[in-house]
């Protein structure tokens, strides 16, 4: 499981650096995004994938490792940060395309003179 | 309980400035709020000075586990410097902040912008710094593009974009650092990696770590979102920026690689005093080529983020708290430029230096006010930048690392240059006849004059009495380059 997780975490790097090194607004914000879900999936397997076991048994006696619940903790917490952060890079793409009308990251020199 | 009153407080005024959306109201009570921060964290200090360092494990939850608030001394020096700094924030925006539409909400954002940033220096875990530079993060958005126009909104997507990424970088390196520790409390962690052999399978979260940092820092290759949005945003706002947002990633980045990634130090110091040099020298070289105040000033901010890198990059304790010294003065003396810079475009109506002149004749005062910091920063004797300088070139030739501080003595020339270039062109030159913006009297008020006043006599006395602020200074990168005392009291 973990190596299918992996090369999944691999191929939305990709894609997402790809996004962001377009012209688009548009296209950069879901190459974050793309690279925000990467970056959730790889603290997601960082702990390691246990499946069936439970994560926390008081005078268990099961011998099996444990679960590790924190990852997906730390995750979901990401997650909605993650929601957030886009939320705002929306609204904003949104008010600079009705002040300027254009989605060309090119366009954006006046602050560089 | 005392110890998480410095999130608590702007907490509960967030709350309040909902309820309350009355723009006088809201003045006073950011006031009376800034105010009692800087209470909390004298007494928090004088408290960490007397018992040592003060640890809660919030939720009664021990350290491992639950997330734990730590104030040592390098804390607490911070905590004050930057209540001080948003006091004379609050202070000012009673002139600047204007009654319009967008800017009542200002102090909604500027009290969860000092919530992350106290946050930041008081936790002692890892994620939940990630999420504190996330709080920061979201309020500066807010803050930099309050007024919409469409330089803001450009240098809030510049803005937005590279700092989105350092947080994606930041999170990815809390992943690897987990999966190979298990821990993300940062005594904890520094327990275990302290015996750790493989020094070399931690660099590759050290580096994403360094990454994240440094696009919060500024420093060298990754800077270039500064310059492009510090100048678009109203100037108390730039004011505030200046003054926190990037010495909280050099404090993150001092914290992580005194702490915990001390295993390869050969290694990072050489990264770290080549991306020293490269931040100094090319922050002073940018800053000489600018004709707006605020656009030198912000590549002001560069420059001197590299002299406190390079105080981490030599690493002896009397480097670190050449750091701490700098970081303080820097702190102070920059956010009292940028307030001067606001109080200049006030009575001229502008930032274009070639537009401004004969401000010497106009304002006696203002010229004192100005001379005050930008001497700092340059380093002159009787202010508090001399010693911060000499600190941290006597460690850098103590320790031998010669070519280093040549730079830093060359950047200081260079800050010297744009400071005399601000006081020859705003203060002595005469006012240009063929400016083409109409001449305003504006009498200059309290707002004005209060803050950078404080400001200025902070920097006074921290040259004055700077034996006595050294020790503490001493005292916290003791505790730095030492981390067992850390390490104790919070696993104790």
């Amino acid at each position: 499981m973990e190596i299918v997780l992996a090369i999944l975490t691999g191929i939305l790097y990709t894609a997402g650096a790809y996004m962001i090194l377009r012209r688009s607004i548009l296209k950069f914000i879901i190459g974050i995004i793309f690279l925000s879900n990467a970056t959730n999936l790889l603290v997601f397997i960082s702990a390691g994938i246990i499946a069936g076991s439970p994560v926390f048994v008081q005078h268990s006696t099961n011998k099996n490792p444990l679960a590790d619940p924190l990852p997906q903790a730390l995750v979901l917490t990401a997650i909605v940060i993650g929601f957030g952060i886009v939320v705002f890079t929306l609204a904003l793409k949104y008010k600079y395309f009705s002040a300027t009308g254009t989605d060309d990251l090119d366009q954006l020199k006046k602050t560089d003179e | 309980m005392y110890v998480v009153l410095p999130i608590l407080i702007p907490f509960a005024f967030i709350i309040l400035f909902i309820l309350v959306r009355d723009l006088h109201y809201s003045k006073w009570l950011s006031l009376a709020g800034s105010v009692m921060l800087l209470l909390v964290s004298v007494y928090l200090f004088i408290q960490t000075s007397i018992h040592g360092i003060q640890v809660l494990h919030v939720g009664g939850w021990k350290a491992p586990f639950g997330i734990t608030i730590v104030i040592d001394t390098f804390a607490g020096l911070m905590l004050i410097v930057s209540s001080v700094i948003i006091l004379t924030i609050s202070i000012y925006s009673f002139g600047y902040v204007e009654r319009k539409h967008p800017y009542h909400r200002f102090y909604l954002f500027f009290y969860s912008l000092i919530m992350g940033v106290n946050g930041a220096f008081i936790t002692g875990d890892a994620f939940n710094l990630y999420v504190w530079f996330e709080v920061i993060l979201m309020s500066s958005f807010v803050l930099i593009t309050l007024g919409s126009s469409k330089a803001q909104l450009e240098g809030g997507i510049k803005y937005m974009a590279l700092n989105l990424l350092g947080s994606l970088f930041f999170l990815a390196g809390l992943g690897l650092l987990y999966g190979k520790t298990g821990t993300l409390n940062m005594a904890h962690l520094a327990n275990i990696l302290r015996h750790d052999e493989q020094a070399i399978l931690m660099n590759s979260s050290a580096i994403l770590f360094f990454v994240a940092f440094g696009i919060k820092a500024a420093v060298f290759p990754m800077f270039f979102w500064l310059p492009a949005s510090y100048h678009t945003a109203n100037i108390t706002i730039t004011s505030l920026f200046a003054g926190l947002l990037t010495k909280v990633g050099v404090y993150t980045m001092i914290r992580f690689f005194t702490l915990f990634f001390i295993q390869d130090q050969t290694f990072w110091h050489t990264i770290l005093l080549v991306i020293a040099g490269f931040t100094m020298l090319i922050g002073g070289l940018a800053a000489s080529s600018q004709y707006e105040t605020r656009k030198i000033l912000s590549y002001h901010i560069i420059s001197q983020i590299g002299y406190m890198i390079m105080g981490l990059g030599i690493f002896t304790p009397l480097a670190l708290a050449g750091a701490i010294f700098f970081t303080l003065h820097n702190m102070i003396a920059k956010t009292n430029t940028f307030l001067i810079s606001g109080v200049i475009s006030r009575l001229k109506g502008t930032y274009y230096l070639k537009d401004i002149g004969g401000l010497y004749k106009q304002s006696p005062l203002l010229a004192v006010l100005f001379i005050i910091p930008a001497f700092a920063l340059a380093g002159f004797p009787p202010l508090s930048g001399f010693f911060a300088k000499f600190i941290l070139i006597k460690a850098g030739i103590e320790d031998s690392h010669y070519f280093i501080t040549a730079v830093a003595v060359l950047t200081g020339i260079l800050t010297l240059y744009s400071m005399i270039k601000i006081w020859n062109e705003a203060f002595l030159k005469k006012q240009p006849g063929s400016s083409s913006i109409p001449v305003k009297s504006v009498r200059l008020t309290w707002p004005d004059i209060l803050p950078s006043s404080i400001l200025g006599v902070m920097s006074i006395l921290l040259g004055i009495f700077a034996g006595k602020f050294f020790t503490f200074c001493i005292q916290a990168a003791d505790q730095l380059i030492n981390p067992l005392q850390y390490i104790d009291a919070v696993l104790r």
